[in-house]
């Protein structure tokens, strides 16, 4: 079997005697959507940061693609291919649609010490942000100011500027997060259209969600992994059941 | 060429200081030559210092430095000799941008706070340092021995050539920052003054782009310091004090933060108001400080912001 | 070169420490607690000074003079807090910067105003000028000394308040994590002014018990203020120990930089040289150490944790 194009070993973070992130192991395959899910307090954001490259764990490897990242910060790890969209929504407020899609395609271009065109009449950036715009269903609107979109808009914006950088591993940090239910059943119905062809590690309360589009899911409970197996083991895990217990699925 | 509305107010503001030398003949008032001068060389380090604050988000409270280095070096050449603008302006632009890049290196790294602290801290130390160089002025400072020469095309001791010299060079300033705030350099700092986790996120490191921002920046000002050094033609320490780092600042704010004019209106109005005030009172700086306060609470936008609500660089 | 000159130098620069730290102390506390850039700062120092000469010169008492500064300039900050420094709390560090500027101007002229431009001088009392032996073969300034012992006594009270009372413990929290600290629903207001007032207490301190030996006169606080920032670049932002360690570096640096650095010259590279050279070299070093301290450690020495 080849090597996933994620593995997680032995991950740990402590803050003073708190272990957020407790020994984590994690796997995520080529082609795979995995999930990770857990109740609050569990950890994810924690283990989401460790993994993004904003903040260092105390001890463990992250390996990705073969090659060590651990050491690596988020510059370099989006470089390598591993993208990331934030929980609360983190774009350029100021500028468009258009301009912050073709902001994540300008990273992957090669460097950007040009001095003299016009970004934005710079059609090798403008003609694939605008196609990924249209991808995720923002293509309308475009020219709009960032800070004017819906907050919905705003979740598949970050979708858009995550896929601009052609990732290889695409992690999803709660893209439904304060969806309603006709957005966040649209973003599921597009996110199921990147299954198999996008590798994704998607963090999610949402339990339809993650049960409809996750092959895989982990269980992260006060910062460890108790569990991982398809959606139907999981379901089924009595562990699982237990720490889910009195929380709303 | 679609004339939008900034480029129609840049022209005519280029052409109202254009209009200032024949006009000032007419009314046998050649003052407003020289101070009109004056306001122009600081706008265009005004202009330097907006690229990396309004556009870049970097406090630098240490601008007024690279007026002075631009300015000893100069003189500092002609002292030797070197008279040559051709020799003395690039060595004033290289010495800013390479004390940039040592000031930079040192200071991007660290967080707001520390960044403002330190670029002022290092300003001072060069104010120090220009106070001890008793061979070039020390506390008094000194005559500059000869204006920069142009080998005849060009006059600086005619005050009327200066003038459009200055003026040409404040046009091709606004019109390079410009073009540099809207290329794909310019994105990246201005994306990363936007948002720094999400610019990280993507992909870029911002440290390299901020750096070069403010070599270029600092390079400006420099060029500003060696226009000074001549329009004044006395040397001396007080150029790199720290609050001439305050003024710089405050022109950009009062002009309009982030917006191409913004500095040079803001030139314009500090030094005028500062012109009127002090020929009015002795303690003029009690005035003009609550004044400055006032605008930082409560005019924010700056004039830019205030006269036609320019969308922020849309 | 000999050992008394080593020791006096050592002692100035003890003394300059202590000022330095005094200056810091507030300034840190108000950088790391409340986010809050004060370039006025410095004006509280002068403050203090102005202060001290005018009860001094009211009472005939240096004593009384310093020691009524102390609450004048107390009340001085709190006023200029509330009135003036409260709506920029929420604002970004340029403003922060910018309004306090402004702040200077406006005081620098204020004291130009109603003090005039000339300095100011206070006579030292008998009983506290001459020198004092240390030792067989040497003597130093006793109002110096006295300078250093009360600096010495100011970081142990401010010692204890930190790590034993309960304004210390907020105090330190807020330094680590302020938003955490006006979560608990401690009073937030408040907090923010007592640790302001404090700070331009200490700062008017420094500025009253150095208006006997240096120049009183406008804008006297602004070189010390940035001396301070120094300090504080190095040892740390909203950190005590940082201030205190980050003084007395400095202190040392400069003034043992401008007595020997010189004379250590000369016997490298020609006396002419020299001569030039080491002053100027001698007026760049602490700026130099903070730039070598920033390379390798960004966050100072001791920086208190977090925001």
């Amino acid at each position: 079997m080849a090597e996933p194009l994620l593995r997680v070993g032995g991950l740990s973070k402590s803050f003073g005697a708190l272990r957020a992130t407790d020994q984590v192991e994690l796997e995520v395959l080529e082609g795979e959507t995995h999930a990770i899910i857990g109740p609050n307090g569990a950890g994810k954001t924690t283990l989401i940061a460790q993994l993004a490259g904003d903040l260092r764990p105390d001890a463990g490897r992250i390996r990705f693609a073969g090659e060590d990242i651990t050491a690596l910060p988020a510059p370099a790890r989006s470089r390598k291919g591993f993208a990331r969209s934030f929980q609360i929504t983190s774009v350029y407020r100021d500028f468009t649609a258009l301009d912050n899609v073709a902001l994540a395609v300008q990273a992957h271009a090669g460097h950007s010490f040009r001095f003299w065109r016009p970004a934005r009449a710079d059609q090798a950036l403008r003609a694939p942000a605008r196609a990924v715009l249209d991808e995720v269903g923002l293509g309308a609107r475009a020219d709009v100011p960032a800070a004017n979109l819906a907050h919905g808009e705003q979740r598949q914006l970050e979708v858009a500027m995550a896929l601009a950088t052609r990732p290889r591993l695409l992690l999803l940090d709660e893209p439904l997060a304060g969806m309603g239910a006709e957005e966040s059943q649209s973003m599921v119905r597009y996110l199921a259209t990147l299954k198999g062809r996008q590798t994704m590690l998607l963090v999610e309360h949402d339990m339809d969600a993650v049960f409809t589009l996750a092959d895989r899911v982990s269980v992260l409970v006060y910062g460890r992994i108790v569990a991982t197996g398809t959606p139907a083991e999981i379901r089924a895990n009595p562990e699982v059941r237990a720490a889910y217990l009195g929380e709303q699925e | 060429m679609r004339l939008g509305r900034r480029r129609i107010v840049l022209l005519a503001l280029v052409l109202l200081f254009a209009a200032v030398p024949p006009a000032a003949a007419l009314l046998g008032q050649p003052f407003y030559v020289d101070l009109v001068r004056r306001v122009m060389i600081y706008a265009i380090a005004a202009v330097s210092l907006d690229l990396i604050l309004g556009y870049g988000g970097m406090v630098s409270f240490g601008h007024a430095a690279y007026l002075g280095v631009g300015a000893y070096a100069v003189t500092i050449l002609a002292v030797y000799g070197v008279h040559s603008a051709l020799v003395q302006w690039p060595v004033a632009i290289g010495a800013s941008m390479l004390l940039a890049l040592a000031i930079g290196a040192v200071s991007i790294r660290a967080s707001g706070i520390y960044f403002i602290m330190i670029t002022l801290a290092f300003t001072q130390m060069l104010y120090y340092l220009g106070v001890s160089l008793d061979a070039f002025g020390g506390d008094n400072g000194m005559r500059l021995p000869m204006r920069s020469q142009f080998g005849g095309l060009i006059d600086l001791r005619n005050g009327t050539q200066f003038y459009y010299l200055v003026l040409a060079l404040l046009v091709l300033a606004v019109l390079l920052v410009r073009r540099l705030v809207d290329s794909r350099f310019g994105m990246v700092i201005r994306a990363a003054k936007s948002n720094e986790a999400r610019t990280r996120a993507i992909g870029f490191t911002p440290y390299p782009y901020r750096l070069a921002a403010f070599v270029i920046s600092g390079g400006l000002c420099g060029l500003a310091g060696a226009l000074l050094i001549n329009h004044t033609a006395y040397l001396t320490p007080d150029l790199m004090h720290w609050t001439r780092s305050g003024e710089l600042l405050f022109m950009v704010i009062l002009g309009g933060i982030g917006s191409t004019l913004g500095p040079v209106l803001g030139a314009l109005v500090l030094l005028v108001l500062e012109n009127a005030l002090s020929s009015w009172t002795e303690h003029w700086q009690i005035i003009l400080g609550p004044f400055l306060v006032l605008v930082v609470l409560f005019a924010r936008r700056g004039l830019a912001g205030l006269l036609w609500r320019e969308e922020r660089d849309g | 070169m000999n050992l008394q000159l080593v020791l006096e130098q050592v002692l100035n620069g003890a003394q300059l420490g202590v000022t330095l730290f005094l200056m810091a102390a507030g300034l840190t506390l108000v950088f790391g607690i409340m986010n809050l850039v004060n370039l006025a700062h410095g004006s509280f120092y002068m403050a203090g000074a102005y202060l001290a000469v005018t009860f001094y010169r009211w009472s005939g008492s240096l004593v009384l003079g310093v020691l009524l500064a102390l609450p004048a300039t107390l009340l001085v900050g709190v006023v200029i807090e509330v009135v003036a420094l409260r709506t920029l709390y929420e604002r970004d560090h340029l403003d922060q910067v910018l309004a306090t500027f402004g702040l200077i101007l406006f005081f620098n002229e204020l004291i130009a105003i109603i003090w005039g431009r000339v300095g100011l001088f206070i006579n030292l009392p008998g009983w506290l000028s001459g020198s004092i032996d240390l030792g067989a073969t040497f003597s130093y300034p006793l109002y110096r000394l006295v300078i250093i012992v009360a600096g010495i006594v100011v970081a142990g009270a401010l010692w204890y308040m930190v790590t034993r009372t309960r304004l210390g413990m907020l105090v330190r929290a807020g330094a680590t994590n302020r938003t955490m600290v006006a979560a608990l629903g401690v009073n937030i207001r408040l907090l923010y002014t007592l640790v302001f007032g404090l700070g331009a207490a200490l700062a008017g301190l420094a500025g009253a018990l150095a208006a006997p030996i240096y120049a009183v006169q406008p804008g006297m606080g602004d070189p010390v203020l940035i001396q301070a920032f120094v300090v504080i670049a190095i040892g740390g932002i909203g950190s005590i120990r940082g201030a205190l360690v980050g003084a007395l570096i400095v202190g040392m640096v400069d003034t043992l930089g401008r007595a020997f650095l010189k004379p250590a010259l000369a016997t490298l590279i020609s006396a002419p040289a020299a001569q030039s050279a080491g002053p100027a070299l001698a007026s760049m070093l602490i700026y130099l150490l903070m730039a070598v301290v920033l390379a390798l450690r960004p966050e100072g020495l001791f920086p208190a944790r977090g925001h």
